[in-house]
């Protein structure tokens, strides 16, 4: 009963998306009685498809095993939080929180904006309804969730092990906020490539949803890097894996696009580049979700594979972003070309700024794609792992920093070089300090690390520049958010940089009762026991760590083997410190009795992920700055 | 019945069952020298596994990547160099093996891709400047 | 925006499209190929794998006559379902010799008692080294070799009653 009220929700969403869609298309062309229709009609759609995506949690909390869906990937004795992250642990349900995502977002645009043309905004709810059309049908005919299993099994398959862990309940929902938030950018693209309505007042409306869906995507990115790290037990937390370059991809696009619609709101400049990267970011998105869900790309991190779904999902990304780009094309030569830039100005740092993040999208773009078109035109295999891309994407990236630092120090419109080096002089130094350091403490390190410490320290100074003499208590919020945007960037390019060069890895075989020593810690191993839990049971070492002369902490990574469905697994074993962690694991029982022990000391390498919340936290400012400027000064056209 | 059960169990691809025997030597223990030890890694980490879904020696629990990793240290121990260790397996598993592609015929566009986005990106970004006045 | 540059993007869009739905026609294969084929057999030598039976060294393949090497090992399930063809193969004149991926003596016992042996000698690849040496990346697998030593055919999986008149000409025409 409740799985068919979901699927009738899901059709009459497609039915009043359906609609909608009808109802922008002549509003925006003249009839004017239908434009007062379109708004309501969003939210309704969006309740519709909430409505449908609340049912499926629901049945997969019930474990309902007449549903096939919670058969395949639900179980009785998994614990609340993963019965109810198990609805989007699966290619259907993840498919329909999307499509729920996609609706709430439509909604928002229609309940919340206010700033933009009534002509541009219908616009955008039209293009935001042609989206949601595809998806509905995706969903409906080719991935269903509401389909039905008779008889109910006594028992569902459970779910993979590795997914049983917080990071599901976060990670995903997170990123396919920001995946699919930015599909409010496309959109606006959309209507305004349409109105033709290009402008800062079009920017200055479209900027808050870029920013929201940006934030959420740094979140998602980095909740996903830090879950992969301990939970797959190798210490990784990034490998220009195939899916994982699918989530950074749309980020890069985002980024791009965040800074040039600043442009746009202030100077009236990069309208074109603008629009284009409103249209590429949403892309991306799109083209990530076929590449994971499609099995055309192998990778560890693969949940849903499926070349018959790949094939619909292909003919909607040639509709989508074909009929966009033409759009694109056709249009922007009568959208009206904004204002030329100084060489040296704010302006240009912030093209550099979006060619830079462009070209680094287009090599993580080539990067992935490049081993499944040569093997399909020349039957070789190939592969194409962390050192293309670090080679490739790496120098890029430092130039970006560097990019990042003089930035926010150049001014609007024309700047000169001579004052911007004396403004630049003390971050230039410090970087140079800290490179002679390193280099000299650290002489074997990698050149990009050497020179990624050097820059992080040159940004983190120079991204608090702008504070220097100024009121702070009157600074804008978001020039705050600005700063500690940029400051988290340095942030985690230190810990990426300490990571790579610092960390000490020690692979022991012990017996109980044995210490080695690990970077500045000692791991004595004190004993070995079975033990349980709600569905698992496990070998458990217990690991006694102490440093220096402080007190004894206790560390107890396990080795889990799970019986729904039957998996081994390692649970990590952490200790933070301010400095950096300790990372435990134990591996399997050698023949002579002893232990398999992997132990790391990594130095900080927790500011990896604490730089990527503290970019989110400075986007979170910049985006309430300016909203509450917005609407205490509404007339004001601000810089 | 055990004939019907055995063709099912029947694949294509070779088989990932597990063996009895315990780990190869040096598939989980470190060099006594450090700077071999550190050599082995960084050459373990660019070779790829050869049965998993995207992992590289280093990080596979596989007993085949156990074997790869011990074979690369007992090398790297002898004092052969990592780069004929890795052209040696390319000689046996071709350039799949290796998550550093080398720059060859097929190759040459995947390392150009970099420089050649740099250059149009200078180029557009030519045309977004207008001329400085002195 | 000039007059080619803003179609730009759009022709991207379409190579990157074609791209991935001929991807998509043409999936990644799982199996990797040995680039042995062609090659001689790297030297080897391994001690018997088994009582009853020698080992197995890399001058047993260059002594003029041409054989099938076998690659497999009890625990491996797949194996155990291409005996009957390797025995087919073997009762065609075909000389098998066998490699087994660590495995124990008892454990290969077993298993030639349960499915038959058809091989003339098996060596011991505890560490899997001869396997790597000759490209091989799973089990089981086998290889044509000629008589002087050379890999003439790779087949990955178990062999299937198919290829077995194949693979017996292929041996016999090598030489």
């Amino acid at each position: 009963m409740i799985a068919e009220a979901g699927l009738a929700a899901l059709w009459l969403g497609a039915a009043l998306c359906m609609l909608q869609l009808i109802a922008a298309t002549l509003a925006v062309r003249g009839e004017a009685q239908l434009a007062g229709i379109v708004r309501p009609v969003a939210v309704a759609q969006a309740a519709l498809t909430m409505l449908a995506f609340s049912l499926l949690i629901w049945l997969f909390v019930e474990v309902d095993l007449s549903v096939a869906l919670v058969f395949e990937n639900d179980h009785s004795e998994k614990p609340f939080l993963y019965r109810f992250a198990a609805t989007w642990g699966n290619h259907e349900g993840s498919m329909l929180m999307w499509v729920a995502i996609l609706g709430v977002a439509g909604a928002a645009v229609a309940l919340l904006e206010r700033k933009l043309e009534e002509r541009t905004l219908l616009a955008t709810l039209g293009g935001q309804a042609v989206i949601g059309l595809g998806f509905y049908a995706f969903l409906l005919f080719a991935s269903n969730p509401f389909a039905r299993l008779y008889p109910a099994p006594p028992e569902g398959r459970g779910l993979n092990p590795l997914l049983q862990d917080p990071g599901l309940a976060f990670h995903p929902p997170t990123l396919y906020l920001g995946y699919v938030g930015l599909s409010v950018a496309f959109s606006f693209a959309i209507g305004a490539l349409v109105t033709r309505d290009v402008g800062p007042a079009f920017a200055r409306a479209m900027r808050p949803w870029v920013l929201g869906a940006w934030i959420f995507l740094t979140l998602g990115i980095t909740a996903g890097s830090y879950w992969a790290y301990y939970e797959l037990g190798w210490g990784g937390w990034w490998f220009w894996d195939p899916v994982e370059n699918a989530s950074l991809m749309p980020w890069l696009a985002a980024t791009a696009l965040l800074h040039s619609v600043t442009v746009l709101a202030t100077r009236d400049g990069l309208r074109a580049w603008t629009l284009m990267l409103a249209v590429i970011a949403f892309s991306m998105s799109m083209v990530g979700t076929f590449l994971v869900r499609s099995g055309i790309l192998t990778s560890v991190h693969a949940f849903a594979v499926d070349p018959r779904r790949g094939m619909f999902l292909l003919v909607l990304l040639f509709l989508y972003i074909g009929g966009a780009l033409a759009l694109f094309g056709a249009r922007v030569g009568t959208v009206r070309e904004g204002t030329r830039f100084d060489p040296v100005s704010r302006e240009a740092g912030l093209v550099a700024n979006n060619l830079l993040l462009s070209a680094v999208l287009g090599i993580v773009l080539v990067g992935t794609l490049y081993p499944l078109i040569l093997e399909a035109a020349t039957g070789t295999k190939l592969s194409v792992g962390p050192p293309y891309f670090d080679a490739a994407a790496g120098p890029l990236a430092l130039i970006l920093v560097a990019v990042m630092a003089a930035g926010p120090l150049l001014r609007w419109r024309r700047d000169n070089l001579a004052p911007l080096a004396k403004r630049l002089a003390p971050a230039a130094g410090l970087a140079l300090i800290v490179l002679i350091a390193v280099k000299f403490v650290a002489p074997s390190i990698h050149i990009l690390s050497l020179l990624g410490l050097a820059l992080a320290a040159g940004l983190a100074l120079a991204s608090v520049a702008p504070l220097w003499q100024r009121n702070l208590r009157r600074t804008p919020l978001f020039v705050w958010g600005m700063v500690l945007a940029h400051l988290g960037v340095a942030v985690s390019l230190a810990g990426m940089a300490c990571d790579s060069s610092f960390t000490v890895e020690k692979l022991v075989a012990a017996r109980v009762g044995e210490t080695v020593t690990v970077g500045p810690y000692s791991v004595t191993f004190d004993a070995i026991d079975p033990t349980f839990g709600a569905n698992w049971q496990a070998l458990q070492a217990t690991l006694l760590v102490r440093r220096g002369g402080g007190d004894m902490l206790t560390l107890s990574p396990q080795a889990r083997t799970y019986w729904a469905p039957p998996t081994e697994t390692s649970e990590t074993a952490i200790h933070t410190a301010l400095d950096g962690q300790l990372y435990t694991v134990l591996g399997k029982q050698a023949p002579d009795g002893r232990w398999q022990l992997r132990l790391w000391w990594k130095p900080f390498v927790t500011l990896i992920w604490a730089g990527g919340a503290l970019i989110a936290i400075g986007g979170t400012l910049a985006l309430i700055g300016r909203l509450w400027r917005a609407r205490r000064r509404p007339q004001e056209v601000w810089l | 019945m055990r004939r019907l059960l055995l063709a099912l169990a029947l694949v294509a691809a070779p088989v990932l069952a597990d063996s009895d025997l315990p780990p190869a030597p040096l598939a989980d223990t470190q060099l006594p020298d450090p700077k071999q030890e550190a050599r082995a890694q960084a050459l373990m980490e660019t070779i790829r596994c050869l049965v998993c879904q995207g992992q590289s020696i280093a990080d596979s629990n596989a007993e085949l990547a156990g074997d790869m990793r011990a074979m690369v240290r007992q090398r790297i121990a002898a004092g052969e160099r990592p780069e004929a260790i890795r052209a040696w397996l390319i000689q046996r598993y071709g350039s799949w093996v290796t998550y550093d592609p080398p720059l060859d015929r097929v190759t040459w566009l995947l390392w150009a891709a970099p420089v050649m986005f740099l250059v149009v990106g200078l180029l557009v970004a030519r045309s977004s400047f207008r001329r400085r006045r002195a | 925006m000039t007059g080619y540059a803003k179609w730009a993007p759009l022709v991207a869009f379409i190579l990157l499209g074609s791209a991935l739905t001929y991807g998509l026609a043409k999936p990644e294969t799982t199996n990797i190929q040995s680039k042995m084929v062609g090659a001689s057999v790297p030297s080897f030598t391994l001690p018997p794998a088994t009582a009853g039976l020698p080992g197995l060294a890399s001058s047993d393949l260059t002594t003029g006559q041409p054989h099938l090497l076998n690659i497999f090992a009890s625990w491996c399930v797949p194996c155990a379902a291409e005996a009957p063809q390797l025995k087919a193969i073997a009762d065609a004149g075909v000389p098998i010799v066998g490699i087994a991926i660590r495995d124990r003596p008892e454990a290969l016992q077993r298993f030639l008692a349960r499915n038959g042996n058809a091989f003339r000698a098996i060596g011991a690849d505890d560490a899997s080294q001869v396997q790597m040496a000759l490209g091989s990346s799973g089990v089981p697998e086998s290889f044509v070799i000629d008589g002087k030593g050379r890999i003439l055919q790779q087949v990955i999986g178990p062999i299937n009653s198919q290829d077995v008149a194949g693979l017996v000409a292929a041996v016999k025409a090598a030489r």
